[in-house]
């Protein structure tokens, strides 16, 4: 039997029934733009313009093939089998019952998985031994004819264990509390100045702990799989092939994680992920069950294997936000001007694989202060890895930060906007360099503006609607713009249209859309007569989509690869002309800071019956550049809004105290925002162009607009209450008796 | 998932002719489905009885209604009959669930639906109502849930409906048929306690089927309300919940209903609270002495505490709210 691989997907092309693209009768002025903005512009359907999603039609009619709808022939279906212990030994493990199922084809186990070349990612060295490292993980597998026989089956694995108990309960004063090696996560720690001269002489001191809580990606797709081992030709290991379609941030990580760990060169592992049904940074590195099913593959050779995780399962392998515990402190003169700053942080990670959600980052960027000490903490335990989630350390770390800078307003009798804008820096206060772009202060007044602040007295419990307290708040937002390495792109001229290709993936943000946007404006075509080919391997070498980078980073290689095609090919190029070529920092950014930043404003009623909270509006103004598309990037915006919001009033992962696993591992049990929570929400931005962030003039959407929304939406609690509420979520058993 | 076979009745005999051996009735599935794909439950034969008939709402003399088990929860929700005489009944319908279930779920279910207990819901884990005698994880893990009143150390889950609060208030009258014939058994009699034993919910025999739950009618001028208190506008369960019906006669308690939800192993009826109230002023301080009465007899735990007060003050907010619109009526 021979399988061919799938082609990678057709390119979703605008059909009939897509939205014209807007074109003027007369040209665009070319009075005098920004030297770096190219002038076929918003006429052509290019950067700026409000173009409808591509793949709209085929996601809402239900045919653009994810992962698990890849077509394959004769596909076998996995189902995990999960260790109901922390810690400890498989003493023994009993496959009898379970090979008996009808259907069964393979039960996989420690002891006839195949074996890895190196544990390069410990979280993917999965049935190497008889260790057990977290409840949860993996210890076999049943591969069947069917789903349900091989669910069926997976359940009917007796497993003896030699039980170790294990350490799985964070709490902040946990001895084992360590300051994580550089590297885990940036500068774990950092001072400068006299900290304690700037607390000792302040007017006014806010000292207060704030905890986040352990937050879920839940992305409706669920992690799904199918693997291929294609049948060997012979015994030359270099002819082995392996197809996996996943959903993924952007195949390169799997691709360059699996091929060292399996023996195999890159070039030997074929990834499509055309499509992502959410991602949120939880698909952004390959997660155990990746693994488990290459494993099973292997050993099935021409056979594809299939997989999706169920929801229980998505809560226990595939990562997660780890909650925190942060203390601030913010020394302040009677003006209101910083004097110290003091922010530490700890939060568990996973002893089988560090990851730290890195809070204190923020803290080193937001305002200007002589005296600053950040110090960060991880408490290893026996539970499963964290991961990236939506602004990983900036979301954690604003909330604090924010909330705590609302605190000294309070104690300095300040309005919170005024105290930012007191406290706005130069430079950078972490670098010392100029900013690239920093435009805080204009989203603090333009959403002041828009959102009628004014209306706030600054008095608790003085507005109310019956027995509702109403209140507002306010919080800053930010998020590096940081530079990723190695990306270039592809664009070639056929059968009268152009194709740009870059290994970038749509995680449901927009690339489809938008990559073509910006190679039609650097090309000087009709945005019609540019497609896109992103989402597999084979494709140029590109950034993941990840830290918010993705937009600009691979539209700086696409810029490139576009200069490249007319210097090579010029105006009117041949059938078949081709260029690629990589994107480069922009000359002179190393000299900036370059971040994002954003201002957030709620308004919140309060139960004084029941401690319900419920968030009347919202309103986020953001400077990040330029906008490549205003509706994809509202979108954006707003989703990473409602995803604060749902952060705010609802999400906490709780894990049992004896196990370690998340108990409430369902979306019945952990609640994410339902519509009726979400009532008026609105994003805008101010006009804005870096030029030392790429080409494009755009800074990074993707995550900036969750930073600071629980901060926000807090204060506004405390607005209309007088309570200060510094554990997430603001659930009502914080605001009652 | 265990292979099974599905079944269809075509009316009440014959679905009680197919019940036993392994049988279970499956009426929306909402509930049943989700636990045949954990593995919490297992069934040999589903029998499907969303065709036999029970589907309808009778208007009795006197104003009571009888509502037939096969009656979806949309569908009961939005009878004029019941939204004009019984609006507790219609509120607490409305606060369950989404707009889908609604529209699956039946009466009948709803009244069957099990706890939604983290650990019963996960096989892997120790739960003595799904698996008899393994003990209780709820009692040292995760126990914000756990309920507050009639608790019990052999069971600490809390009954997950919001229906069945309102119809122990109204003392419903739950009509069913089986092997042993026709029975009629008061809501406030249907569920068991924690410590009668947790294995089983109801006082139901196997191969027993709900026909229809029958709402004695309401004193004229009794008001009536349902609360739900939850951090989620919908789609949740509810941290606790209020029914409660008042007939107040020249400012003093002719007839005073109260159940709580999300508060204990059976939907709970504040018999002490009532007690209190009826024969007193309609006033705030009667209200809050009748719900401290009943609040005194709760028994919270490290983690569910908030309980307690979240209670107390929807309560007498209800209670207050029912009686400024007897007044102002």
């Amino acid at each position: 039997m021979t399988i061919s691989p799938p082609a990678p997907p057709s390119t979703p092309t605008p059909g009939p029934d897509a939205p014209p693209v807007a074109v003027p009768d007369a040209p665009p002025a070319t009075g005098a733009p920004a030297p770096r903005r190219t002038v076929a512009g918003r006429g052509f359907g290019g950067i700026g313009s409000d173009r409808a999603r591509v793949d709209g039609p085929a996601k809402v009619t239900g045919t653009a093939p994810y992962a698990y709808e890849q077509e394959v022939e004769n596909p076998a279906y996995l189902f995990g089998v999960t260790s109901a212990i922390a810690v400890g030994r498989i003493v023994d493990i009993d496959t009898t019952q379970a090979e008996r199922v009808p259907g069964v084809l393979l039960v996989l186990t420690h002891r006839n998985a195949p074996r890895l070349r190196t544990k390069l990612m410990g979280e993917l060295v999965v049935l190497q031994s008889d260790r057990v490292r977290h409840r949860g993980e993996y210890i076999g597998a049943v591969v069947a004819q069917t789903p349900e026989a091989a669910r069926e089956a997976a359940a009917l694995v007796r497993v003896r264990y030699d039980d170790e108990g294990g350490d799985v309960d964070f709490h902040a004063d946990h001895p084992a509390a360590t300051v994580p090696k550089r590297g885990a996560a940036g500068n774990p720690r950092e001072e400068k100045g006299d900290v304690e001269a700037g607390l000792a002489g302040a007017a006014h001191l806010v000292d207060a702990t704030y905890t986040t809580a352990t937050e879920f990606h839940s992305p409706m797709e669920p992690h799904p799989i199918t693997a291929l081992w294609h049948p060997r030709p012979g015994l030359d290991p270099r002819a082995r092939r392996l197809t996996i379609y996943e959903a993924d941030q952007g195949p390169i990580a799997t691709q360059l994680i699996l091929a060292p760990m399996l023996g195999l060169l890159p070039n030997q592992i074929k990834i499509h992920s055309p499509f992502v049904g959410g991602a949120f940074g939880g698909k952004g590195m390959p997660h155990a069950h990746v693994m488990l099913v290459v494993l099973a593959a292997k050993l099935l050779a021409g056979r594809p294997v299939k997989f999706a995780l169920t929801r229980q399962q998505m809560f226990a392998t595939v990562g997660y936000r780890p909650p925190t515990a942060q203390r601030l402190r913010l020394a302040a003169d009677a003006d209101g001007r910083l004097t110290a700053v003091v922010h530490e942080s700890v939060s568990p990670t996973a002893k089988l694989a560090t990851f730290v959600e890195q809070a204190v980052g923020i803290t080193r960027v937001m305002y200007a202060t002589p005296n600053r000490r950040t110090e960060q903490r991880v408490v290893p335990l026996d539970i499963a890895p964290g991961t990236f989630m939506r602004a990983p350390g900036e979301f954690s770390g604003a909330f604090a930060l924010e909330t705590a800078m609302d605190e000294l307003a309070v104690a300095t009798g300040l309005d919170p906007i005024e105290l930012r804008r007191r406290n706005e820096p130069d430079v950078d206060p972490d670098t010392g360099k100029p900013w690239s772009t920093r435009n805080l202060l204009a989203c603090l007044d333009t959403g002041a503006d828009r959102f009628g602040w004014e209306v706030r007295t600054g008095r608790p419990g003085e507005r109310r609607d019956g027995e509702w307290l109403l209140g507002m708040g306010v919080a800053a937002a930010s998020f590096p713009a940081s530079h990723a390495l190695s990306t270039w792109a592809r664009i070639t001229f056929a059968g009268g249209r152009y194709v740009v290709e870059l290994q970038a993936s749509d995680l449901g943000t927009g690339a489809w859309t938008i990559l073509p946007q910006i190679a039609a404006d650097a090309l000087e075509v009709p945005v019609d007569l540019v497609d896109a080919r992103i989402g597999s391997t084979g494709l140029p070498v590109a950034m993941i989509a990840g830290g918010s980078m993705g937009t600009y980073t691979w539209g700086n290689s696409i810029i490139a690869a576009a200069r490249a095609f007319r210097r090579k090919h010029g105006p009117l190029p041949a059938d078949g002309a081709t260029a690629r070529a990589q994107g480069r920092l922009p000359s002179g950014a190393r000299q900036f800071a370059r971040h994002s930043f954003g201002a957030h404003f709620a308004e919140v009623a309060v139960s004084e019956v029941t401690g319900e909270v419920r968030v009347r509006r919202m309103l986020g103004v953001f400077a990040c550049g330029r906008i490549v598309n205003p509706r994809t990037a509202r979108s954006q915006f707003v989703g990473g809004m409602t995803m604060g919001l749902s952060a705010a009033l609802h999400e906490a992962g709780h894990r049992d105290p004896r196990t370690g696993h998340v108990v409430n591992h369902d979306l019945a049990g952990y609640h994410i925002a339902a519509h009726a929570d979400v009532l008026d929400l609105d994003a805008d931005w101010v006009e804005e162009f870096d030029p030392y962030v790429s080409p494009t003039g755009a800074k990074g959407i993707g995550e900036v607009g969750i930073v600071g929304v629980p901060a926000a939406i807090g204060n506004a609690i405390y607005d209309a209450t007088g309570r200060r509420v510094r554990d997430l979520p603001f659930t009502p058993d914080k605001l009652v008796g | 998932m265990r292979p099974f076979v599905y079944e269809r009745a075509t009316d009440v005999a014959d679905a009680l002719d197919r019940a036993g051996d392994g049988a279970v009735f499956l009426a929306g599935g909402t509930n049943l489905v989700d636990h045949l794909r954990l593995g919490v439950r297992s069934a040999e034969r589903l029998v499907d009885i969303t065709r036999i008939g029970l589907d309808e709402v009778e208007e009795l003399p006197g104003g009571g209604l009888r509502v037939g088990a096969l009656v979806r929860n949309s569908d009961l929700a939005a009878h004029p009959a019941l939204r004009r005489g019984f609006p507790v009944v219609a509120q607490a319908l409305l606060a369950g669930a989404s707009g889908q279930l609604r529209n699956m779920a039946t009466t009948g279910g709803n009244l069957l639906q099990r706890t939604r207990c983290v650990y019963f819901q996960d096989v892997t884990m120790p739960c003595t109502k799904r698996d008899p005698g393994s003990g209780c994880s709820a009692l040292e893990g995760y126990a914000a849930g756990n309920a507050i009143f009639e608790t019990s150390p052999r069971c600490m889950a809390v009954h997950p409906s919001d229906l069945c609060v309102a119809l122990v208030a109204l003392d419903a009258v739950v009509r069913t048929t089986g092997p042993a014939g026709d029975r009629e058994i008061p809501m406030t009699e249907l569920y068991r306690r924690a410590e009668d034993g947790p294995e089983t919910d109801t006082h139901l025999v196997p191969g027993e089927l709900i026909t229809h739950v029958d709402l004695p009618p309401l004193a004229p001028g009794t008001r009536s309300a349902y609360r739900k208190v939850r951090e989620r506008a919908s789609y949740a369960f509810a941290l606790v919940s209020v029914a409660a019906a008042l007939d107040v006669v020249d400012g003093r308690v002719r007839d005073a209903r109260l159940g709580f939800g999300g508060v204990c192993h059976r939907p709970f009826r504040a018999r002490r609270a009532e007690e209190a109230l009826v024969g007193g002023p309609a006033d705030a301080a009667a209200f809050a002495a009748a719900i401290d009465a009943e609040l005194a007899h709760a028994r919270p735990g490290r983690d569910n505490a908030a309980k307690v007060p979240i209670l107390r003050n929807t309560a007498l907010a209800v209670l207050a709210g029912l009686a400024d619109e007897g007044a102002r009526s």
